[in-house]
């Protein structure tokens, strides 16, 4: 026999449900008064900003409409924080699936490409999902987590697409054959 | 010269931990599940930061879902949750938002896609929010949540339960989970509960009824404590250069 090692397991994780928005975001959920939703705007103040849209598409190939995605990134020098800065929380529109964030375009950090790191909750999805966001115009060649993808159509579904000036898209595919790169992290 | 460097790290997340992503019988995980393997990689700065909340944020009423939607009380069984939160070393986690959201105690949401028959109760909202103290204690006052039924399998109904949104320090500390009921009899008939392969998990999701927390002539109590991943530090040997 030996000591019994005492630490403590990880509480499991149980499915964010249809109801998410109730607790995470009330206004949005229509139960107004109580307290404001948090993760408007993760800058707030902040110029130079970027737009990102996209979707979360499930294995039938449908936008799902009920998911609470949340997003944390350096600010335009690369650091971390402080407090809530760089963080947000971000719904999808209830009819089309669509969702959008304003944002600044993250610095590079830590030996990093610059990168939106996302998790996905939702209805049916019964441990948050991890992913991040990158972008197409930056080398990405000395990137520690780009660089440890074997097949390169992974890696790219990590990277938006440029739509115009200071806009992107990208959809997070949850199944199938552009199934988003998702992180064990 | 120091001899080792360090970084702070995650400890890697044990997924046997936590459901399974793909489990048939909670039907909607089907097409939501993906397929392929996760990406595991080292902790970078971006995973063991995040935000972090002021108590300045929180108001009086937030953590008391009895009245924080009209001021007047709603209906139900009066009931703490309380618990504490910490990570896999069994440190305290200061300062931590935790947000949670029930059905109210006829198992009504206050949502525009849930139609159950039992009545909305005009005084519940559903949400409340708390940060945990310097011992990463926190506490919610609220009724207790009716069980109901949903659409899945022919006749299934979720136990009684509050969901649970939990930051940590770190955006990899970041969960969402659910309580659930000492004694609720559902619980071993959910499908979303056996999503969680490991009975020993899904106990640590079942509060107790405590009865050193519970108000005389007023409330019952249940304690819920709450474990979030842990955070060490990996060494590296520092060596002269060339070698």
């Amino acid at each position: 026999m030996v000591q019994k090692l005492d630490h403590l397991r990880e509480t499991p994780s149980q499915t964010a449900g249809p109801y998410v928005h109730i607790g995470c975001t009330p206004n949005f959920a229509g139960i107004q008064g109580v307290f404001d939703d948090l993760g408007a705007d993760p800058f707030p103040g902040e110029g130079d900003r970027i737009t990102i849209t996209g979707r979360v598409i499930d294995g039938f190939g449908t936008p799902i409409k009920d998911p609470m995605i949340e997003t944390w990134q350096a600010g335009a020098g690369g650091t971390y924080g402080p407090g809530t800065r760089g963080w947000a929380r971000i719904v999808t529109d209830p009819e089309t699936g669509e969702w959008s964030l304003n944002t600044v375009k993250p610095g590079a950090a830590d030996g990093q490409a610059p990168h939106i790191a996302v998790w996905i909750v939702a209805r049916g999805i019964n441990l948050g999902l991890n992913t991040r966001i990158y972008f197409p115009e930056d080398d990405h060649s000395a990137d520690p987590l780009l660089s440890r993808v074997e097949h390169r159509h992974r890696a790219e579904t990590l990277i938006a697409k440029a739509t115009g000036p200071s806009a992107y898209a990208i959809d997070f595919v949850l199944q199938g054959a552009n199934e988003t790169l998702f992180l064990d992290i | 010269m120091q001899r080792w460097q360090m970084t702070e790290r995650l400890i890697p997340r044990d997924l046997s931990a936590h459901p399974r992503a793909y489990a048939p019988d909670y039907k909607t995980s089907v097409s939501r599940s993906p397929n392929q393997p996760l990406l595991s990689f080292p902790t970078t700065q971006t995973e063991i930061t995040g935000p972090t909340f002021g108590h300045d944020m929180i108001g009086q009423h937030d953590n008391n879902l009895i009245l924080n939607f009209t001021g007047q009380p709603a209906i139900g069984e009066r009931i703490i949750v309380h618990g504490r939160l910490m990570d896999e070393y069994a440190r305290p986690l200061p300062g931590c938002l935790i947000e949670v959201w029930q059905a109210n105690a006829g198992g009504r949401y206050r949502h525009k896609k849930d139609g159950y028959l039992a009545p909305l109760d005009p005084n519940f909202g559903g949400c409340g929010r708390t940060i945990t103290d310097a011992d990463g204690r926190y506490e919610f006052l609220t009724v207790r949540p009716g069980a109901y039924p949903w659409p899945n399998r022919a006749n299934d109904w979720r136990p009684m339960h509050i969901h649970f949104s939990v930051f940590g320090h770190s955006f990899g500390q970041r969960l969402i989970t659910q309580m659930y009921f000492e004694g609720d009899p559902l619980i071993a008939r959910c499908p979303i509960v056996k999503t969680i392969e490991d009975q020993t998990q899904i106990d640590r999701l079942v509060a107790p009824l405590d009865m050193t927390m519970a108000q005389p002539l007023d409330c019952l109590a249940y304690k819920f404590d709450i474990v979030l991943r842990g955070r060490t530090q990996t060494r590296f040997e520092n060596r002269p250069e060339g070698m």
